[in-house]
């Protein structure tokens, strides 16, 4: 694809310059050098040149607050996501976190011969060898390492969906040796690896015959929902846990944890930050919001910009994290702290992570201004469940 | 052919490099399979270095420091085991065994032990075989 299809393709020449999309960027507020609708007009009056080696090509958090308000419905991300491809092409990347680990590890994932020891971390949870319902766990047993020191355990996210998924009376199915879902890949440019570990996925699932796939990290729903079908056959569908637990409320007899400790149900008050995937990706804002509200015992109330106007945590795909990442996290950070609520519900992993480090990066700095407990919605579920066991 | 692993050696310039050089110097026989780099510390080998070698076709990965209270930097080499902790952990998951990454002290003083630390581990991953991740035919020295 060179620039002109995908000029066409995201219908860019639409763009009116009206720099709505600029003015919403969450980057564009702390980098003045980072600004969607330049990047647009350069794409549609320069060279392919200009754009390609742009060190900012790389800064767009592919949020969607941009495209979401744009009138003439200019696909920015996908744009970015194109445009990135062509650079990667001609060997331009951006600056990795994590000085590349997570990026490399995503490659060797997809890599024919390897036999991973991923399921080490099942016990207490059921499962199945044949099931129609998958659980996808994603990245979580390779992150677990990488970020104890900052205290996240995405791990324990997965070991509770499964439980949660217990109590529905589901026993879900595994794939011992699951790829990474590629989204890391894709959105940084290297679609061909990418393929590489859509084929395996897809080929392991159609093999264990399940028939929906449960996610609890929206990048991989993402990813299996709209990217999978342009590249391979998937014949199940995909589902994020938040979905299927708020169509069976009834079954979750949820109760408050006060209660259970003996002291005097005191409410509590939470806050919900929505995963950009999640979020104006895919529109599922409410399923989340059903289910916090179910658990009896604390309220919801929301930030001063929520659902689809709700802000990114800061960072996407492992790259280009930089002072101004650590900025929108800590402004994000102040509004959830404005609200007076004491915990931070969120439902992606990657979301947790980024907000956990400013807390750890800046918290001598800032101080309470940023401390926050920060928890994945699975974990407040099953945290409510537990008392009937 | 009998299988010749590749192994990447990244030595720490201060202990270790002078201590493989010890070993040359003193004209001892070791094997052949170890491509050695040099960094300023152990303490400096991101654990992307260590993928990128595994990446790229290694069979094996050394990483040689000074000995703990040795560092040159003073706690260089504390940072490379709690990176090293981290990173088998990671490495034992995507089933890299735990014989091909290897993490060993080095003194400047101890070439018979560097030949000895290449030695055991060359024949570590012989006896494993080639790896699992390995590319075809892409020549490490190149």
């Amino acid at each position: 694809m060179n620039l002109e299809d995908i000029i066409n393709k995201t219908k860019t020449y639409y763009c009116l310059e009206c720099g709505k999309c600029t003015a919403v960027c969450p980057v564009s507020r702390h980098n003045s050098n980072f600004s969607p609708r330049l990047m647009l007009e350069r794409a549609l009056m320069d060279s392919e040149g200009e754009l390609i080696h742009d060190r900012e090509l790389f800064s767009c958090l592919t949020c969607y607050a941009c495209s979401h308000l744009c009138p003439s419905e200019v696909d920015y991300p996908v744009f970015t996501q194109k445009v990135r491809s062509l650079a990667s092409s001609q060997g331009e990347h951006g600056d990795c976190a994590h000085s590349g680990t997570l990026l490399s590890l995503m490659r060797l994932m997809s890599r024919p011969n390897i036999k991973q020891r991923r399921l080490d971390w099942l016990d207490g949870c059921h499962t199945s060898e044949k099931s129609e319902i998958l659980y996808f766990v994603g990245c979580a047993p390779y992150f677990e390492p990488i970020f104890e020191d900052i205290e996240v355990s995405p791990v324990n996210v997965a070991r509770n969906s499964i439980r949660i998924l217990n109590a529905l009376g589901i026993e879900p199915m595994l794939l011992p040796n699951e790829r990474c879902c590629g989204h890391d890949l894709l959105w940084t440019g290297d679609v061909e690896t990418f393929k590489k570990l859509a084929q395996f996925n897809a080929e392991m699932i159609k093999e264990s015959g399940a028939k929906k796939i449960v996610f609890s990290c929206p990048e991989g729903y993402r990813t299996f929902k709209i990217d999978y079908p342009q590249y391979v056959k998937l014949d199940c569908e995909p589902v994020h846990i938040t979905e299927l637990l708020a169509q069976n409320l009834s079954k979750l007899s949820l109760r408050p944890r006060a209660k259970r400790e003996g002291s005097n149900p005191e409410v509590k008050k939470v806050t919900y930050q929505d995963p950009c995937r999640l979020g104006r990706h895919l529109g599922i804002y409410e399923p989340p919001r059903e289910l916090i509200k179910a658990i009896p015992g604390i309220k919801l109330v929301e930030m001063e910009h929520s659902g689809d106007e709700s802000i990114c945590c800061g960072t996407s795909v492992w790259t280009n994290c930089s002072s101004c990442s650590k900025e929108i996290r800590i402004e994000r950070l102040s509004e959830a702290k404005a609200t007076g609520a004491e915990l931070m519900i969120t439902a992606c992993p990657k979301c947790q992570i980024h907000f956990k480090c400013a807390m750890v990066d800046k918290g001598a700095e800032k101080g309470a201004d940023v401390k926050m407990e920060v928890m994945d919605l699975v974990n407040l579920v099953a945290n409510a469940m537990e008392t009937q066991e | 052919m009998s299988f010749e692993p590749k192994i990447v050696g990244f030595l720490c310039n201060w202990c270790s490099y002078a201590g493989a050089d010890l070993a040359g110097i003193s004209r001892l026989k070791c094997a052949p399979n170890v491509h050695i780099i040099r960094m300023m510390c152990s303490g400096g080998i991101s654990p992307f270095f260590i993928l990128k070698a595994l990446e790229a076709g290694a069979d094996g990965v050394l990483i040689c420091g000074c000995n703990l209270g040795d560092c040159h930097y003073r706690e260089g080499n504390y940072k490379t085991i709690r990176r090293m902790t981290l990173l088998k952990k990671v490495l034992g998951q995507l089933g890299i065994e735990q014989e091909r990454v290897q993490l060993h002290w080095v003194c400047a003083s101890c070439g018979d032990e560097f030949v000895d630390v290449v030695n055991r581990m060359t024949a570590d991953i012989k006896e494993l075989g080639p790896s699992r991740l390995g590319v075809k035919s892409r020549d490490l020295t190149r």
